[in-house]
C-alpha cells in the first residue's frame, strides 16, 4: 500500500500539485486519470523521488519516503519497478542486458540464474527469442514489453507505469493492460498507472484518481465512475459532444 | 541558469561522480567499455594529423631557420621534439577529442536523459552521476595520454620525414637532435597537461549533457556547447600550466 499525504509542488510560479492525498491498495491496478498537463507524470515521479515535492509525504507500507536519507531510498527503490512512457531501454544493451541489468547490478546469483530469470521475465510478457535484439529494433509496443519485463525482475513490490498505452494501437494496448493487470494480481503488488486513456480505466481500473488542476478532483473505482452525469470529470470521460449526447440519450431511455 | 549555478552544479556533479560504486565489477566493465569507445575511434584521425603536424613542424621551422643562417640543421630534432612534447602533441590531440570525444558523450548522455534512461538507472537505485559520469572521466585520463602519447611518437616521425624528403637534414642529424637537450621535465608537463586535458573533455560534455532538459534541439545545443566550452577551458588551463610549471622544474 503506498500513501500520498498532501503533495504539493511547484516548477518557478507554477503550482502544478496543489495537496494531493491518495491510497494506493497492494494487488490493484490503482490509476490515476487527468487531461494532459494536469500533473500526472509529476505525481508520479514524485511518489518515486524523481522529483522532491515542496511539501507532503509518500509512505511506502508506512515506511515514510521523503524523511529516508539517500541509502535508505536506494534500498527502497530496489522494491519499486517502473515503466517509462517510452520505455526507457538502455539504447547500448540487448534486451537479455536490459533486463540483466538489475540482477547484475543488484544481486549475486550467477550467470546461469540470471539468464533464467531473464528468460522467465520475457516468456511473462511474451517476448521469447528476443534477447539478442536491441531497443532500436523493437516496435513501440515490444519496447513497452521489455520495459515491463526490466520493471518486475526483481519482484518488485511496487509497480508505476506512466502512460504505458500512449503511441499504441487500441489492441496492443488492451494486451498491455491486461498484461499489468496479470502480474499485479499474480504478484500482488501495489501498481500506480497514469493514464488518459478511458479504456485502460473500463479494464483495469480497480481505483481511479482523477487529478484537475493539480488537485485531487474524484477518487472511486470503474464502476462508480460510470454513475457522473457532470462536471469536469465527465467532461473528461465524455471528450466528445457526440459521446455526451449518447450518454445523456442512454440515460432518458 | 546563471554562470555561478552552472559551476556549482558541474562541481557537485565531479564530487558524486567519484563516489563508492554500487558494485565494483560494474564500474569497471563500463569504464573499458568507455575506453574502446573514446580510444578506437580516435586513432585514425590522430594519427594522421600529428603525423602531418610533425612534418609541417619540421618544414617550416628549417626553412626560417635556414633562412637566419645561424643554427647547425641538427637542432631540428630537438625543435620538433619539444614542440610536440610541449605544446603541439597535447593541445591539438586534446581540441580534436574535444570536438569528437565531447560531441558523443554530451549526446549520448543528453538523449539518455530526454528518452527517461538516466531515470530508469535511477528508480533502479543507480547512483547515476556515479555510473555514467564516473567511468567516463575515468576512461579519457586513461585513454587521452595514451592517444597523445602516440601522437608524439607519430609526430617526431613525421618531422623525420618532412625533413629528410625536403633535404633540410640527414637522418643521421635528425636522431642527434631528437637525443639532445632531453629534460624528463617536459615530459612529466606533457603527462600533467594530458590528464588535466583528459579531465575537461570528459567532465565538461558529461555535464552538459547530464542536465539536458527539453528536446531533441536542446540534445543539439548541449552538444555544441560542450564542445565549445571544453575547448576554450583547455587552452586557458594548457596556457596556465605552462605559465606556473614550465619554468619551475627546469
Ligand atoms: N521539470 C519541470 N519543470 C517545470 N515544469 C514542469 C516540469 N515537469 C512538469 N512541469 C509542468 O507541470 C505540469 C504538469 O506536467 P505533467 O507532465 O505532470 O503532466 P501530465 O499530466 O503527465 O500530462 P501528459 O498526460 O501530457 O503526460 C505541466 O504544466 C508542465 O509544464
Ligand atoms: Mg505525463
Amino acid at each position: 500500500m503506498i500513501e500520498v499525504k498532501d503533495i504539493t509542488k511547484s516548477f518557478g510560479e507554477q503550482s502544478v500539485l496543489k495537496g494531493i492525498s491518495a491510497t494506493f491498495k497492494e494487488g490493484k491496478c490503482n490509476l490515476v486519470i487527468g487531461k494532459s498537463g494536469s500533473g500526472k507524470t509529476v505525481l508520479l515521479k514524485t511518489m518515486v523521488g524523481l522529483i522532491e515535492p515542496n511539501t507532503g509525504d509518500v509512505l511506502y507500507d508506512g515506511r515514510s519516503f521523503t524523511k529516508m536519507n539517500f541509502k535508505e531510498r536506494k534500498m527502497i527503490r530496489r522494491e519499486i519497478g517502473m515503466l517509462f512512457q517510452g520505455g526507457a531501454l538502455f539504447d547500448s544493451l540487448t534486451v537479455e542486458e536490459n533486463i540483466r541489468f538489475p540482477l547484475d547490478m543488484f544481486t549475486t546469483m550467477t550467470s546461469e540464474e540470471k539468464l533464467q530469470q531473464v528468460n522467465s521475465c520475457l516468456s511473462r510478457v511474451n517476448m521469447v527469442n528476443t534477447n539478442k535484439k536491441f531497443p532500436g529494433e523493437l516496435s513501440g509496443g515490444m519496447k513497452k514489453r521489455v520495459g515491463i519485463a526490466r520493471a518486475i525482475v526483481l519482484n518488485p513490490k511496487y509497480l508505476f507505469c506512466d502512460e504505458p498505452n500512449s503511441g499504441l494501437d487500441p489492441k496492443t494496448s488492451l494486451v498491455i493492460d491486461a498484461l499489468i493487470k496479470e502480474i499485479t494480481i499474480e504478484y500482488q503488488m501495489t501498481t500506480v498507472i497514469n493514464t488518459h486513456d478511458m479504456n485502460s480505466v473500463m479494464g483495469i481500473g480497480d481505483h481511479v484518481v482523477f487529478l484537475h488542476e493539480g488537485l485531487k478532483y474524484w477518487e472511486g473505482n470503474r464502476d462508480e465512475i460510470m454513475k457522473i452525469t457532470d462536471g469536469e470529470l465527465f467532461d473528461f470521460i465524455f471528450a466528445s459532444d457526440f459521446l455526451k449526447d449518447l450518454r445523456r440519450n442512454a440515460k432518458v431511455s | 541558469m546563471t554562470f555561478l549555478e552552472e559551476i556549482g552544479g558541474y562541481l557537485i556533479m565531479i564530487r558524486h561522480a567519484f563516489s563508492k560504486p554500487e558494485k565494483a565489477a560494474m564500474y569497471s566493465k563500463e569504464t573499458f567499455r568507455q575506453m574502446a569507445d573514446i580510444g578506437v575511434g580516435s586513432l585514425p584521425i590522430i594519427a594522421i594529423i600529428s603525423t602531418f603536424i610533425g612534418a609541417v613542424t619540421a618544414v617550416q621551422f628549417s626553412y626560417q631557420l635556414k633562412s637566419i643562417g645561424l643554427v647547425p640543421m641538427w637542432w631540428m630534432g630537438s625543435i620538433v621534439r619539444k614542440g610536440l612534447i610541449l605544446e603541439l602533441a597535447p593541445t591539438i590531440t586534446a581540441l580534436l577529442l574535444a570536438g569528437k570525444v565531447g560531441s558523443n558523450i554530451a549526446t549520448e548522455l543528453g538523449s539518455m536523459r530526454i528518452s527517461e534512461q538516466i531515470d530508469a538507472y535511477e528508480i533502479m537505485g543507480v547512483n547515476t552521476r556515479s555510473y555514467l559520469v564516473g567511468p567516463k572521466i575515468l576512461a579519457a585520463m586513461v585513454v587521452v595520454p595514451m592517444l597523445i602519447v602516440i601522437a608524439v611518437f607519430l609526430g617526431i616521425i613525421g618531422g623525420w620525414a618532412g625533413g629528410v624528403l625536403g633535404n633540410f637534414f640527414t637522418t643521421a642529424e635528425y636522431i642527434r637532435g631528437l637525443q639532445d637537450d632531453m629534460k624528463n621535465w617536459d615530459v612529466i608537463v606533457m603527462f600533467i597537461k594530458c590528464l588535466a586535458f583528459a579531465f575537461i573533455i570528459a567532465s565538461v560534455p558529461c555535464y552538459k549533457g547530464y542536465t539536458v532538459s527539453g528536446g531533441a534541439l536542446e540534445i543539439g545545443k548541449a552538444s555544441t556547447q560542450a564542445v565549445v566550452y571544453s575547448s576554450i577551458v583547455l587552452i586557458i588551463v594548457n596556457f596556465f600550466i605552462a605559465f606556473f610549471l614550465l619554468d619551475s622544474g627546469g
